[in-house]
């Protein structure tokens, strides 16, 4: 018999991580609702003036988008790491960097994209204009598999430690601040009628370069958590 | 200068004796060359025209943010030394390094602050360069506080590592991208391309001041990092001698 091919193993673990969220749905709504609840808080902090949510609007989105794929970045390991599937990924033949590019994947087609999805709903919420809210879409679909990218990194090396939670945001919240400037600015741009075509190719290259990057770093944080 | 073995300092044990008697020196160098800058400062240099007496501050504030930059650095740089090469020393001063930083990005976040009230009227703007400074001393707790939050000293040395290494590689991703965002803090009066925009002996008061935190901080890590190598190494045979000889 043939050792199965990198891709193979790859797409094996993207639809094994996407079933368990799918049989967990509870845990991907959470973080879901935590998002809608982060957003709809703020109206009732600073006021229902449309001009003022306007304007708050596309970075109270992005605030509560980070936060929600941050929240949910303790699952992406940690029930691996607990049930010793974590451990037969290191041991396999494949590059862990790629298993581990897989399994960030299908934890951002189970956290990110639901983001992406009601985003918009949310956008209507704060009066944001049919252009603007085109824009969110498009910018939170290139942040928002950055930001899981770069969380792998933390949830990596917080794995199995006290105040996990906590120790993850400080570690992560910081390396967040550029996709969120770029983020929130290119919706911005678009309600000012500057276009967003800078902030998105931004987002773009920042993509890039942490798909490059950061599966490494997460393997090799993995390997220090678990050697 | 081949005959100096170099890597002879590379271990704990020979490089806590060099350390401490390093250490005084570099301390006693610092107060004397600060308490030079620092009469440069107050007496020689002239009053600005537009900042007036104020702008005094820039002889603590800017040293202060050049080391938090720079101590990131070396601080990032032995940390990846200790991860790639598992040379124990190296991890150690990443370690001491840390507090150093941390205390010399507070310094300069809080005189930026109080310089920022009677220039700007606020002690605060959302400015690229405090932004990005904030985010330094962000960097630092969490790289301690990793550090800290692994038991394992070794695994706490390289998963500290990775993080030091990430956050050294968005530092210029984060600065550019605060930078574009907004800027309202003033160029840089400082630039190795043209000459500066300031008086010579400002300019003078500044670069001493600067060579004071340096020795300040080789002083203090030194210092800090025989302290941790005795808590590492506090089972080894060389350490429990020197406490017997004590």
């Amino acid at each position: 018999m043939t050792p199965p091919g990198l891709l193979d193993c790859m797409k094996t673990v993207i639809a094994r991580d996407v079933r368990i969220a799918l049989r967990r749905r509870a845990d991907v709504m959470t973080s879901l609702i935590f998002f809608v609840i982060v957003v709809s808080l703020f109206p009732l902090g600073i006021g229902a003036d449309p001009v003022l949510l306007r304007t708050l609007g596309p970075g109270v989105v992005w605030v509560a988008a980070l936060l929600a794929c941050m929240l949910a970045l303790g699952r992406l390991f940690a029930n691996d790491h607990a049930d010793g599937t974590l451990e037969q990924l290191i041991l396999s033949p494949q590059p862990l960097s790629l298993l581990v590019l897989a399994k960030t994947i299908a934890h951002w087609l189970t956290t990110g994209l639901p983001l992406v999805v009601i985003a918009p709903l949310l956008g209507l919420q704060f009066n944001l204009d049919a252009d603007a809210l085109l824009v969110l879409i498009a910018s939170l679909l290139l942040g928002t598999p950055t930001l899981s990218l770069i969380g792998a990194i933390g949830a990596a090396l917080t794995l199995g430690l006290r105040g996990g939670g906590a120790l993850l945001a400080l570690l992560i919240l910081p390396l967040y601040i550029p996709v969120l400037i770029f983020g929130a600015g290119a919706v911005e741009a678009t309600a000012a009628a500057l276009g967003a075509t800078a902030h998105l190719s931004i987002l773009g290259a920042l993509l890039l370069c942490t798909l490059v990057f950061a599966p490494w770093a997460t393997a090799l944080a993995l390997k220090i958590a678990t050697e | 200068m081949s005959s100096i073995r170099w890597y002879k300092y590379s271990s704990p044990q020979t490089f806590y004796p060099l350390a401490g008697r390093l250490a005084p020196w570099f301390g006693v160098t610092a107060a004397l060359v600060a308490l030079y800058g620092l009469y440069i400062s107050f007496f020689l240099a002239p009053t600005d025209f537009q900042q007036g007496e104020a702008y005094r501050i820039i002889f603590i504030h800017v040293p202060a943010a050049w080391l938090s930059m720079f101590l990131y650095l070396i601080m990032a740089a032995w940390a990846a030394i200790g991860l790639a090469w598992h040379t124990r020393l190296s991890s150690m001063m990443a370690l001491a390094i840390a507090p150093t930083g941390a205390v010399m990005t507070f310094i300069a976040l809080w005189t930026g602050a109080l310089w920022g009230k009677p220039m700007w009227g606020a002690w605060w703007v959302w400015d690229a360069r405090l932004t990005s400074e904030l985010i330094l001393l962000f960097l630092y707790l969490g790289f301690m506080f990793l550090h800290a939050a692994i038991d394992d000293p070794r695994r706490a040395d390289r998963a500290a590592a990775v993080i030091a290494i990430v956050g050294a590689i968005n530092v210029p991703i984060i600065y550019f991208s605060v930078k574009w965002w907004n800027t309202l803090h003033q160029g840089a009066s400082v630039s190795l391309t043209k000459s500066p925009t300031m008086a010579s002996t400002m300019l003078w008061g500044m670069l001493i001041m600067s060579v004071a935190f340096w020795l300040y901080s080789i002083a203090a890590v030194l210092t800090r990092v025989r302290s941790v190598i005795l808590e590492r190494e506090r089972n080894a045979d060389w350490v429990r001698q020197l406490g017997e000889n004590a």
